[in-house]
């Protein structure tokens, strides 16, 4: 049963919508403009501006820095996310209530304190080589998500299964990789995308762990702006996009797009 | 013995990183503002005392609340309409508002600079329809911050509420309307109140968003829209002046953690559903 809407309200929303839609619309558009300013509507076709990106050398090592930093802070922090999500699921009577908190506290402590201050702890304090500081920023931003969409999905699972197996003669490790994991799948890989597009976007941490030689996209992006207005910027903004749109069809592909409104 | 210390040994590496990764540093950046010879607040006092300063935290303040009210009442409208839309056409919508919310902070920005700025579409859409025959400046200017940043978070907003509008039984909207509310007094009556906690956790979420963004402010606001993202780099990476820096970060955690604290007592205490 749904309950009938007033035209009005769906006249607002489909503006809404069109409000949403429109800049990304745009800047598809401009990045395929065949002039050498921003423009939109595009006036002649071109993919020129994205051969383009390629030729630009800073561009070149910012996207393979930017994905090397996204999956290697993903994995890491999957690799420590996941114990400590099936420890807040088993063991939850011998670990204090803080310990939930304390997980979430980077999505809590605002981004940009974060990054400047690592940079004045590690990165300056500890003389930690710059790539080093970037990869822990993002491992802890990343965090949260892989603690909390785990554990989400860890909550409905029953532990008596694995018991079971513990009771059978199966070694406890043995038993997590082969019971526990295959049971939380669809966890992991939403924990994994969500993990993997909140790094690759990065600014506010990002823009303090950057120095000489090494960058990330976003970061070059916003630098190139500053200097030049051409649609080289809209060609990557769309090289960017375009990642998000792989990385959500395998979510759809995978689980269904529904569990992120949740 | 092992197997008392199981828990903590699985969860101790996450909690090390984010000890000492996270908690130490930031403790030590706000630690490090109270060691100022000339008295424990001396960097307080200054920034107070700095016209500019006063001004860059009072303008963070109204954008953010401007963004945050824009963003409630768009993100309210769409969200019920997304909540009472037949379950195809609900799949749509939610993935409509979540692809923009996955495409990144710098993307969603810079679009606006093709939009808004002198040779941008708007002005040629006005200067063509004869409006007018200089285009306006309307780049860098507050209204130009608070347009990109309502366009930010507004899908964050309708994501958030439609989870609290679906939670909202059929059945009592219909037995509102059936003991004869019209449609706009079952909204006002029954909707809107049963809202209310959903509001106040996508307010939080959203004024928290905006008090701390650095890549929206830096792109549309430019220099004469500085803010306390802005202000924070600026005074580190381009004065130098790590004291300083460090004080907009100290203010900006207070601020936010006070957001987020009161607010969700508030949720708590409006919650009608939990008496």
């Amino acid at each position: 049963m749904t309950a009938r809407l007033s035209p009005w309200l769906i006249a607002f929303t489909t503006l809404i919508y069109i409000f949403l839609a429109g800049p990304l619309v745009i800047v598809i558009g401009a990045a395929l403009s065949d002039t050498t300013y921003l423009t939109f509507p595009p006036q002649g076709l071109t993919l020129h501006w994205f051969v383009r990106i390629f030729e630009i050398g800073a561009f070149r090592t910012t996207i393979v820095t930017s994905l090397q930093i996204a999956f290697l802070s993903t994995a890491l922090a999957l690799a420590i996310g996941i114990p400590a999500a099936y420890a807040l699921n088993r063991y939850r009577i011998q670990l204090p209530a803080w310990l939930s908190t304390l997980f979430v506290l980077p999505i809590l402590v605002p981004e940009i304190v974060l990054g400047f201050s690592l940079l004045r702890s590690v990165a300056a304090g500890m003389n930690a080589p710059i790539y080093a500081s970037l990869l822990i920023g993002h491992t802890l931003i990343v965090l949260p998500y892989c603690v909390r969409v785990i554990s989400a999905s860890l909550s409905s699972f029953d532990f008596s299964v694995e018991e079971a197996a513990i009771s059978l003669g199966s070694p406890p490790a043995k038993t997590f990789f082969t019971i526990v994991l295959p049971n939380v799948r669809s966890g992991v890989i939403a924990a994994f995308i969500l993990a993997f597009i909140t790094s690759i976007n990065d600014v506010s941490t990002s823009i303090f762990l950057t120095g000489p030689g090494i960058s990330t996209l976003p970061i070059q992006i916003l630098a190139h702006v500053e200097q030049f207005f051409d649609p080289v910027i809209a060609s990557v903004s769309v090289l960017l996009m375009f990642l998000t749109v792989a990385v959500m069809a395998i979510v759809e592909r995978t689980l269904g797009l529904t569990f992120l409104a949740k | 013995m092992l197997k008392r210390h199981a828990g903590w040994i699985l969860a101790a590496p996450a909690t090390l990183l984010v000890v000492l990764f996270l908690v130490l540093p930031v403790a030590a950046t706000i630690a490090s503002t109270f060691g100022d010879p000339k008295g424990v607040f001396a960097p307080y006092i200054a920034f107070f005392n700095s016209g500019f300063r006063r001004t860059v935290l009072w303008r963070t303040l109204e954008i953010s609340l401007a963004t945050t009210a824009i963003s409630l009442v768009l993100g309210f409208f769409a969200a019920y309409a997304v909540s009472r839309a037949p379950s195809r056409m609900k799949s749509v919508l939610i993935i409509a508002a979540v692809f923009p919310l996955l495409t990144g902070v710098v993307v969603r920005s810079f679009a606006w600079l093709i939009i808004l700025g002198k040779n941008g579409i708007l002005n040629n859409f006005l200067v063509g329809i004869g409006i007018t025959d200089q285009p306006f400046n309307m780049l860098y200017t507050q209204g130009s911050v608070i347009v990109a940043m309502v366009y930010l978070f507004t899908p964050l907003m309708i994501l958030t509420l439609v989870g609290v509008l679906e939670n909202i039984p059929d059945d009592v909207i219909q037995a509102a309307s059936s003991l004869g509310a019209r449609p706009s007094a079952v909204f006002r009556q029954v909707i809107f109140p049963l809202a209310v906690p959903g509001l106040i956790v996508g307010a939080v979420l959203v004024f928290t968003g905006s008090f701390t963004s650095y890549a929206t402010p830096q792109l549309v606001g430019g220099e004469r829209q500085m803010m306390m993202g802005t202000l924070m780099y600026q005074r580190a990476m381009v004065a130098f002046d790590w004291v300083g820096a460090s004080t907009v970060a100290a203010i900006m955690v207070v601020i936010t953690i006070a957001v987020v604290l009161v607010m969700t007592r508030i949720a708590r205490r409006l919650n009608p559903m939990a008496t």
